[in-house]
């Protein structure tokens, strides 16, 4: 190599950051056997389901009192079946030691992250638990709305990715959204929820309620909001129209 | 794979009967295997177009009942080598029809022909149901005027949730707009909705326009189906909509009022 080499500063890598999916095998027993025959039995039941699969071998479920094995023969078993360990994840120190041996990566048991970001003082509180799925309730529908047709969506939204036709109805215990004309009638809030709201990409319908406070064609027709992507909005009993 | 295609529309008088002949016609003639199935039990008149109403022997609930084999009761065309007509019934009325019955007779239709076009009565009652519940496509024939869009649309909702295809869940009935007795002239002045008008409602494919056309009362008074006389207005359209049916990409033509003739403007043209 020439001094000219040595010398120059420009980097030759970087480094990066990146949460890597990998597949973790867990051990609860040691029976290479069994494991052999069921994993056999996985793979029978989805040929391809391992291709040189990147694998983390979970040794830390293993019961303390289990007897000491070869991870030489577990890594073979592994890779007969198309699994290629990269690292193994252990606290038992003649597990620590195996690894060692063959020169393989130990991380530290499952839990023991977690309890170590939590300890950090620079950490924010947890993330909380995901909320509650309200959009769980949320109905999505995705075919043209058609007169004589009704959709009612419990407990949620109703969103509706297509035309409602004239003689359609829709009805939401909570908002209305409807990309496409609304040319139907659309009842938002109907268990009396006056902070429901409609949206529509262009206002047609033949009646627009909330929590009970409508408007009819008749009276739609006439506001400059006829034919406009709008908001429908209820406050102090009347419904409120603005354009989008 | 056989196909079944419902000639559908939830209002009367619309076209159905003239489209079911004239598309069927089309498609025997491109060589496919077809039979038209007249639904309209009670008020048959397939076979009045189709010109062979005295050859009617046996009709669809005959074979229902049993009364009759499909082959006894199914009518070759003297005209079109692949073509069969099955008639409906006259004298029955509308209760003739049972979801069983009509689906064991599709079932043998099935295994002898390539398409299976189902012309359907009016209304969203029993025969039109059982018209369009086993369909795999549906022609839509709609009129450019408000009550024949609306019943059109009704019609989408009802294959959309009633068809069998939806009730297993399977991929849904494929739809086609068929709009038929447009008038061009009428549509600039305002008396008709325009072909734009029908798609941004409907919002499903457009297979055709079919301009109101003298050839099509000439044709039914004939027992001749229209797509037979080739060169008239009705006739081309519904020739380029078969074309269209089976994947041809084809322009629309008759949308524009048309220019009047050398001829027309110096004798009978107005203005
Ligand atoms: N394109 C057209 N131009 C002119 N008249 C038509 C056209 N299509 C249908 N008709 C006429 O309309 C009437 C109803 O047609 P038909 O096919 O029997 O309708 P349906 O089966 O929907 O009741 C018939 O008199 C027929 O001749
Ligand atoms: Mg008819």
């Amino acid at each position: 190599m020439s001094q000219a080499d040595l010398l120059d500063q420009d980097p030759v890598f970087q480094l990066k950051g990146s949460m890597l999916a990998v597949t973790i095998l867990e051990l609860v027993h040691n029976d290479l056997e069994r494991l052999d025959r069921q994993l056999a039995e996985k793979v029978a039941q989805a040929p391809g389901l391992f291709q040189n699969t990147p694998l983390v071998l979970g040794l830390d479920k293993l019961p303390a009192v289990e007897t000491a094995f070869d991870l030489t023969e577990l890594m073979a078993v592994c890779r007969r079946h198309g699994l290629r360990t990269l690292a193994v994840r252990t606290a038992r120190e003649q597990d620590v030691a195996a690894a060692n041996a063959l020169d393989l990566p130990i991380l530290p048991p499952s839990g023991a992250r977690e309890r170590a970001i939590e300890l950090a003082p620079a950490q924010s509180k947890p993330a909380a638990k995901p909320p509650e799925p309200a959009r769980a309730t949320s109905k999505i529908i995705r075919t043209p709305v058609r007169g004589g047709q009704q959709i009612y969506a419990a407990g949620g939204d109703l969103i509706v990715l297509a035309p409602v036709s004239a003689g359609a109805e829709l009805l939401a215990d909570g908002n209305i959204h409807v990309y496409g004309p609304l040319r139907g009638r659309a009842l938002a809030g109907v268990k009396g929820d006056s902070a429901a709201a409609v949206f529509c990409q262009s206002l047609n319908a033949e009646l627009v309620s909330i929590a009970g406070v409508y408007k009819v064609a008749e009276d739609l027709r006439r506001l400059p909001h006829w034919g406009k992507s709008v908001h429908v909005s209820l406050s102090d009993e009347m419904l409120n129209i603005h354009l989008l | 794979m056989a196909k079944i295609l419902v000639v559908t529309s939830g209002k009367g008088g619309v076209g159905k009967t003239t489209t079911s002949a004239a598309i069927g016609t089309g498609l025997a003639m491109r060589g496919y295997k077809t039979v038209i199935v007249d639904f309209d039990v009670g008020l048959r008149n397939l076979d009045l177009i189709m010109g062979c109403e005295r050859r009617v022997v046996y009709d669809f609930v005959n074979v229902i009942n049993g009364e009759a084999s499909l082959n006894q009761a199914l009518i070759k065309d003297k005209r079109i080598e692949n073509l069969s007509i099955l008639a409906a019934s006259q004298t029955r009325d509308k209760d003739a029809l049972t979801t069983e019955g009509v689906e064991k007779v599709l079932d043998e239709l099935r295994q002898n022909f390539d398409y299976i076009v189902c012309d359907s009565p009016a209304g969203i009652e029993k025969g039109a149901y059982l018209a369009m519940y086993f369909a795999d496509e549906a022609i839509v024939v709609t009129n450019p005027e408000v009550s024949s869009v609306r019943d059109s649309d009704r019609m989408l909702g009802l294959l959309a949730s009633k068809s069998r295809r939806a009730e297993k869940g399977e991929e849904s009935v494929k739809e086609h707009l068929l709009l038929t007795r447009y008038n061009p002239e009428r549509v600039i002045k305002g008396e008709m909705l325009s072909v734009t008008d029908v798609e941004e409602i409907l919002a499903i494919r457009l297979l055709g326009v079919i301009p109101e056309s003298q050839a099509v009362l000439k044709a039914s008074n004939q027992g001749i189906p229209v797509i037979l006389d080739d060169i008239s207005d009705a006739g081309q359209a519904y020739s380029d909509a078969v074309d269209r049916l089976l994947g041809k990409d084809v322009a629309h033509r008759f949308l524009e009022v048309q220019k009047k003739g050398l001829l027309q403007r110096f004798f009978g043209g107005r203005e």
